[in-house]
This record gives C-alpha cells, structure tokens and sequence, in this order.
C-alpha cells in the first residue's frame, strides 16, 4: 500500500503523520509511507485544506485529524 | 449496573439519531448559565468565607464567574457552528463562488469566510486553490480577510464580555473591511502580483470526493469542534480572564486614557503599529482588550487594535510571500489597515 500524508509543516500535519505509522504498525500491514511537504505536489492532488491523507494515490481525507478508529478504518 | 446504563443511553442515542444527548444537555446547560452568578457567590462568600467588598475577594469573584460564563457560552456555539460548519467545506465554498462578478463575489466570499471551516495553516493551499478555479484574486482576498477576523469565537468572547452591541458592530465593521478591501484589491488589478509559479499548477480539478453524512454524523462533528477547539483556547481565555480579573481593581483607571484615548488622534494608527507585529487569535486578545477599555483605552482604538492583531500578523505575511509578491503583499496590508484606521475614528467619534 502506498501512503502519502500530505501537509505544510503545522503541529496537526506532523500529528498526522506519526498516527499514519502508529496506526500502520499496529494494523501490521505492508505499506511505504510518505509525508509531501512541497506546496506543489500537494497541489496536484487538489487538497485546499491540510492535512490529508492519501492512499494509493487518492485522497480518503483532508482539513482534519481522523479519530484512532476511523484512521484504521480508511487504511484498511 | 453502571455500564449497562451508559450502553442503553448510548443505544437510545442513537435510536433518535444523536439529537438526545444535545437535548438532554441543554437544560443543565441553561440552569447552570442562570445561576453562575450564585454559584460564585456561595463559593466566594460561603465556602471560602471571604470578607465581601475587599479587593481580593472582588477580584477573585469576577474570575470565578466570569471563567464558566465565557466556556458556556464557548461551548454552546462552537457546538452549533460545528454542526452549521459541516453543511459547507472548501471546495463547496469554491464551487459557489465561480464565475460571480466582483462585488457579488466579495460580499459572498467574506459571508462564507464565517462559515468555512479554515485554518490559518491552510492559507497556502486555499489560495492556490481557488486561483486555480478561476477565482479573481479579490475574492479570494475577502474570504482570506473574514475568514480568520469573523467567528465564533470573537463574537462569544465579544458578547460574554462587551455585549451584543459591540460584537455586531465587529462582526458588521470586520466584514465590511473584508468585502471593500478584497474588491479595491481586485479593483487594482493585483493578479500579475501573482508568484508566477502559482498559474503553472494543474491541480488535479475533480477535487476531493464529498462526505457523506448523516444527521448524527453531523452531531458528532458539533461535540468534535468542541472538543477540538475548547481544548486548545481554554488556557488563553483563563490566562486572559486572570489578567482582566487582575488588572480590574489593581491598575489604575484611566491609566491608558491618556495616551490611547478619544482625545488624541494618533491613538488609533499607534494601536495598529502595535498590533501588526503581535501575532493572536480572538480567543488570546479579547480578554486583554477588555482590560484596556477598562483603563481608559477608547473604543474605537481598541477595535482597531484587536483588528490588527487577528487580521494582520507578520508569521502570515511571511507565509503569503510564498505565493505572492511584495508589491500585492504591500496592496493587501496597506488596504486593511487603511480600512482598520477608518472603523477605529468613526467609533472614537461617533460613540
């Protein structure tokens, strides 16, 4: 699986960020994760609103940090 | 035995999709906003037993009711926003403001800036968004001005601590700045103020896809941005309160008056050159405010003064330079505080 967390560099975008493997580790599933932190390519997914999370290459949620549960859920 | 109630509350809850708990909530709510102003006194004058009329005692008065007054408050709205906020989202907001001409445009921008759910850190993204849609760039600037300027958070900390006539008079003057200075921007024609690498995006136009939610969904979202919100300002609101209670008794009235006062001029353009460089949200400033228009400060500069400092900050200008260059940057601070300096004289002389 290839994840991609999306965000500028705010407290809530790192925070994502470190859930993102939390949550990937303890789901113990095979997966790359990248956070984009460049304006540009963050663009291109369309995102107006960070964080957001992007899962093989489409975006399953931005603007807001998803709860423990809901996390699991959308990556797997 | 515990347990079990909690899952049968729980399981009704959601037999009446989420509107029980809301309601049940309600009442206590109210009973409790009626009857701070007792509770304070049974604690001030019976529990602690302090000698009423002192200064101490006064003080601490005004902080214990004054502290559970504005967090009610705080808590009824941002529920209610919460819930308003989850009808609408950025690529609506978007979506609605395409193609509309410019003065219709500013007025329906700055309106959905209240609305929209933002987030300064999301400033970037928002601009290059709606740029890519076409959006003429005055539009976007009113939006970008209310949106942080105008919300519920200001108004209930206005009305908790000035009344409804000066927070309509902010929500009425703050969007106004807002309408006219995004449409004297699109006026000046900025947009090859533009950084040149922003019209090269090809954002990938589809978007994101729309939640869906259901009614209790939407419930959820209120006790959210509760919980969200209320969790990180409380600190700033108890920090600022302590200090208005502090400063109520202890720092002599009219010690501001005479520099920041109605009767000199230069007050309102003094308080804007100090606020430019501060950096707060509503949540920080407006008790601090309070306190200043207790010392003597008028009201107007006192406007002025918080305007600055939520409107204009100089971590966003630094953001913003990303996108745009100094010349359009220089437009954008010189309108609004223009536009601040206006609102601030008409209030010292009017009122």
């Amino acid at each position: 699986m290839d994840i991609k967390v999306l965000g500028t560099g705010c407290a809530k975008c790192k925070k994502l960020e470190q859930l993102t493997r939390t949550a990937v580790s303890e789901l113990g599933i095979e997966a790359t994760i990248e956070k984009v932190e460049d304006i540009y390519k963050i663009m291109q997914f369309g995102v107006m609103n960070t964080p957001a999370l992007v899962v093989d290459g489409k975006v399953v949620m931005s603007g807001r940090l998803p709860g423990d549960k809901e996390l699991k859920e959308l990556l797997s | 035995m515990v347990k079990e109630m909690r899952e049968k509350v729980i399981a009704l809850n959601r037999k009446t999709n989420g509107w029980l708990l809301p309601l049940l909530m309600l009442p206590v709510w109210v009973l409790l906003y009626m009857n701070l102003q007792n509770i304070a006194d049974l604690i001030i004058d019976d529990v602690v037993g302090m000698t009423a009329g002192k200064h101490l005692t006064e003080t601490l008065r005004f902080f214990i009711f004054e502290v559970p007054k504005v967090m009610l408050l705080l808590v009824l709205i941002i529920f209610g926003v919460g819930i308003i906020r989850s009808y609408f989202s950025t690529e609506k907001t978007r979506k609605m403001l395409q193609g509309k001409s410019l003065l219709t445009g500013n007025v329906m921008s700055a309106l959905l800036g209240i609305v929209t759910p933002f987030c300064s850190c999301s400033a970037i993204p928002l601009f290059l968004g709606f740029v890519e849609a076409g959006i003429p760039i005055g539009v976007t600037f009113s939006f970008l001005i209310a949106a942080p300027m105008v919300n519920e958070v200001a108004l209930v900390l206005l009305v908790g601590l000035f009344g409804w006539k000066v927070a309509l008079i902010y929500v009425a003057t703050g969007l106004t700045i807002a309408i006219l200075s995004g449409w004297l921007i699109g006026k000046l024609k900025m947009e090859k103020y533009v950084a040149d690498w922003v019209y090269n995006v090809k954002a990938n136009a589809e978007g994101v896809e729309e939640e869906r939610l259901s009614f209790s969904d939407r419930i959820q979202k209120g006790f959210d941005s509760v919980r969200e919100i209320v969790g990180k300002i409380w600190i700033y609101i108890i920090i600022g309160i302590a200090v208005g209670a502090g400063a109520h008794g202890y720092v002599p009235e009219d010690f501001l008056g005479s520099l920041l006062g109605k009767e000199n001029w230069y007050g309102v353009p003094l308080a804007i050159l100090m606020g430019v460089p501060m950096y707060s949200n509503a949540a920080g400033i407006i008790p601090i405010v309070s306190v200043l228009i207790e010392k003597g400060v008028s009201l107007g500069t006192a406007l002025a003064f918080m305007m600055s400092v939520i409107a204009l900050s100089l971590p966003e200008i630094i953001i913003l330079k990303k996108v745009l260059k100094w010349q359009l940057i220089a437009a954008f601070v010189g309108i609004v505080a223009a536009g601040i300096v206006i609102v601030g004289f008409i209030f010292n002389y009017v009122m």
